[in-house]
């Protein structure tokens, strides 16, 4: 059959189960989005900037567990695209982003709005293709797909010069995907989880860390039943949350820069940590050479690179999580360890973490856990990054697994709203809120226009206290509480709201925060609640960078100004 | 753990832009490399490349495992503790006079290396082996002045029946 590259590309998106795509259109990317009316069942959803594209194309991706895919012209729109990009390669999330490229006659004459962006990716993506012949065009597409969601999951990036386009070839489609080193290990090696169940049996202090491949795995259901076999007391990553029910009686929350004491205290005294799809990031083990120092490690991962990157392993398991830990857990003895466990608790108590201190002004913690309470614990919650991030993560508590959808690796201000976008689209009967900060939220506002456009009933919290507040709270704890570029001027983000079509409500007090929660449910569409929290509050427990991770400062207490001068990373 | 000079052996797919990958990927790992050499392999559309670098174990084991991540390499192998043959060409132009042409034809017969050209003021020199035997030829030819040198780095295979292993090609099965 005969058809135009613009047509293959449509005809693939639909063979691969596509139904949404985030972009926005330019020159050299106009005839693919002609062909768009030919193929209905292609939904293209047009965003504000591409960079949001990407965003809104992971924040879909991450809550359907599809493939997520979005459009962007040659040069500036390509570019654009790449922060997006960077962030889905660091959380892992299966991505295709297809680009427009100046017609191939152009290509190295430095023609208007030409950028290599192939060259500008590569190290941000999986793989990425350049199409030079268009009868390759329905192959590229196939590996792109089978690229991106087999293994580990990546972006893969597909620049189309816009003649490749419009020319007609003959279009077959595509048998198997031929990738001879393309083969990645699902299976559990049999001796080595042998090994892990030995290990397992004799530790009288185990503790799992759960990162969030078992999320992408969707092994929840397995985890939960190694954890309960064996009694083994589970601590996630901060991706790893809502992996494992917060509110299980073998749930101690989770580790890293920001999360719980009593966690941090429970890899660091184990005398074995159980690594499940994660991959020792610095923010979760804090200084590397501390870390569960009496612990042997077990780490089971997709990816082999991930294995001994970091962290000195005893038993490495390279396998898909869902897939190793059924045998894992038939391995494992039945096991009390009413000891280790009465331990945890007691650190638990001695360490609560999640305390929201007394006083009269607004405290964002008591506004997150307020969203909790009246949503009762079944929404989906997305945030910015920065200090709403991480009160987001302690204050919520996740019950329910891949319902907390965050920037993890890159750590992008501004993904919030975008991924937002993407996420209400793929949950479309769920409550999603964001929960952002005011420098966050001022990053990507403009999708606000796409939530509208969309009519997409996203809730929206801000935290507003005036200030880029995580970089803030490091001036005062480290920089002599020198707040150079943190105070941030915002504008009144309830009438920005009204410009949009978007209602909203602004709080400033305690009791004026239930209303507003309840008022945000009950309306029907977006809504925008603008908290505005004491200015100078602190995300605590902290581990101060150069520390290790038991070595956490507690709120309320000011003591880290004190901490001596490190290198800071 | 101390660096050491680490050899390894690349199969990959000889497509455009994949020397690029691998190369970008030694720089973002922060990997120096001494000498990389590409070309055809005994399977048609697959090149070979051996790459010199410096690391300690387990850096190189990382960057191992970072290049056979990259979908178009076939196998890496780290050939460092392998017995092998190594070698490198060199062509190594030496300033020379009649006076002292004869010498320097001398030493180069020593090391079993050819002139090929000549000129009324130099001499062009072809040598092939290994590192050692590449370092001592010049060093010696240093002494009439070496106005210019030309290495191709280092290529290895491994002694005996055991090859880089051969590329298979085989269907990967949809799900």
């Amino acid at each position: 059959m005969k058809m135009t590259g613009g047509q293959i590309v449509c005809d693939c998106l639909v063979k691969e189960g596509v139904d949404t795509i985030y972009g926005i259109l330019g020159g050299a990317i106009l005839p693919l989005y002609d062909t768009l009316p030919q193929f209905p069942q292609l939904h293209h959803v047009l965003v504000r900037h591409e960079q949001c594209a990407a965003h809104a194309a992971e924040g879909y991706a991450r809550a359907t567990g599809k493939v997520g895919v979005c459009f962007a012209t040659s040069g500036p729109g390509a570019t654009n695209l790449v922060t997006g990009i960077a962030n889905a390669y660091l959380d892992s999330t299966a991505m295709v982003a297809i680009t427009g490229q100046v017609a191939r006659r152009f290509i190295g004459k430095d023609a208007f709005q030409e950028i290599d962006i192939t060259g500008i990716t590569l190290p941000i993506t999986k793989h990425n293709y350049l199409v030079r012949d268009t009868n390759q065009l329905a192959k590229i597409m196939k590996e792109a797909f089978y690229i991106a969601r087999t293994g580990r999951p990546g972006p893969v990036l597909i620049d189309i010069p816009k003649d490749v386009f419009t020319e007609q070839v003959d279009y077959h489609t595509p048998g198997k995907v031929e990738l001879p080193n393309f083969k990645p290990t699902t299976k559990g090696h049999p001796a080595q989880i042998q090994k892990a169940a030995k290990l397992i049996n004799e530790a009288q202090k185990p503790v799992i860390i759960a990162g969030r491949g078992v999320i992408i795995s969707e092994a929840s259901t397995e985890l939960k039943e190694l954890a309960e076999k064996g009694q083994i007391p589970v601590v996630t990553t901060l991706l790893g949350i809502s992996s494992f029910p917060e509110s299980h009686v073998l749930s101690y929350r989770w580790i890293g820069m920001h999360g719980m004491g009593y966690a941090n205290m429970a890899v660091n005294n184990a005398d074995l940590v159980i690594a499940i799809g994660m991959r020792f990031d610095d923010r979760a083990t804090a200084e590397v050479s501390g870390f569960a120092s009496h612990a042997k490690i077990i780490h089971i991962d997709i990816d082999p690179a991930e294995i001994g990157k970091n962290v000195p392993v005893e038993v490495p398991i390279v396998g898909d999580v869902k897939t190793v830990l059924g045998p894992l857990t038939k391995l494992v003895q039945p096991s009390q360890r009413g000891e280790w466990l009465k331990q945890l608790d007691d650190w638990r108590r001695e360490h609560p973490s999640t305390e929201i201190r007394e006083t009269s002004s607004l405290l964002p913690q008591y506004v997150i856990n307020q969203i909790y309470q009246n949503t009762h614990g079944n929404a989906t919650i997305v945030t910015g990054v920065g200090q709403q991030q991480m009160w987001a993560a302690q204050h919520y508590t996740y019950d329910h697994p891949n319902t907390f959808i965050s920037s993890g690796g890159l750590g992008t201000m501004g993904f919030g709203l975008p991924a937002a976008v993407g996420v209400k689209m793929g949950r479309p009967e769920s409550a999603v809120w964001l929960i952002d900060g005011d420098g966050s939220f001022q990053m990507t506002l403009h999708e606000l226009a796409t939530i509208q456009q969309e009519k997409l009933a996203v809730k929206i919290a801000i935290m507003n206290n005036g200030f880029l507040g995580m970089v803030r709270q490091w001036q005062e704890l480290f920089h002599g509480k020198r707040y150079v570029a943190t105070p941030l001027w915002g504008p009144d983000f309830i009438k920005l709201a009204e410009a949009y079509g978007i209602a909203g409500v602004k709080v400033r007090r305690k009791d004026e925060v239930i209303p507003a929660i309840q008022q945000a449910m009950a309306y029907d569409g977006p809504f925008v609640i603008d908290f505005g929290i004491e200015p100078e509050e602190n995300v605590y427990p902290m581990v101060p960078p150069g520390a290790s991770l038991s070595q956490f400062l507690e709120m309320p207490k000011k003591e880290a100004a004190l901490w001596p001068q490190r290198n800071t990373l | 753990m101390a660096a050491t000079k680490h050899t390894l052996v690349a199969l990959v797919e000889d497509r455009p832009g994949v020397l690029n990958r691998v190369a970008s990927l030694f720089r973002r790992r922060g990997f120096n490399i001494q000498s990389i050499t590409v070309g055809h392999s005994e399977t048609p559309g697959i090149s070979r490349m051996t790459i010199v670098a410096d690391g300690t174990n387990t850096s190189v084991e990382q960057v191992r495992k970072q290049l056979d991540k990259l979908v178009e390499t076939i196998k890496v192998s780290d050939i460092t503790a392998e017995d092998r043959v190594e070698r490198e060409l060199a062509l190594i132009k030496v300033k020379s006079t009649s006076a002292n042409r004869g010498e320097i034809i001398q030493i180069v017969d020593i090391f079993r290396a050819n002139i090929v050209d000549v000129s009324l003021d130099s001499l062009t020199v072809e040598v092939t082996g290994d590192e050692n035997k590449m370092n001592s030829l010049l060093s010696l030819l240093q002494g009439f002045g070496v106005k210019e040198v030309c290495r191709t780095g280092k290529i290895a295979m491994t002694r005996g029946f055991n090859s880089a292993d051969h590329p298979r090609r085989v269907a990967t099965p949809e799900e």
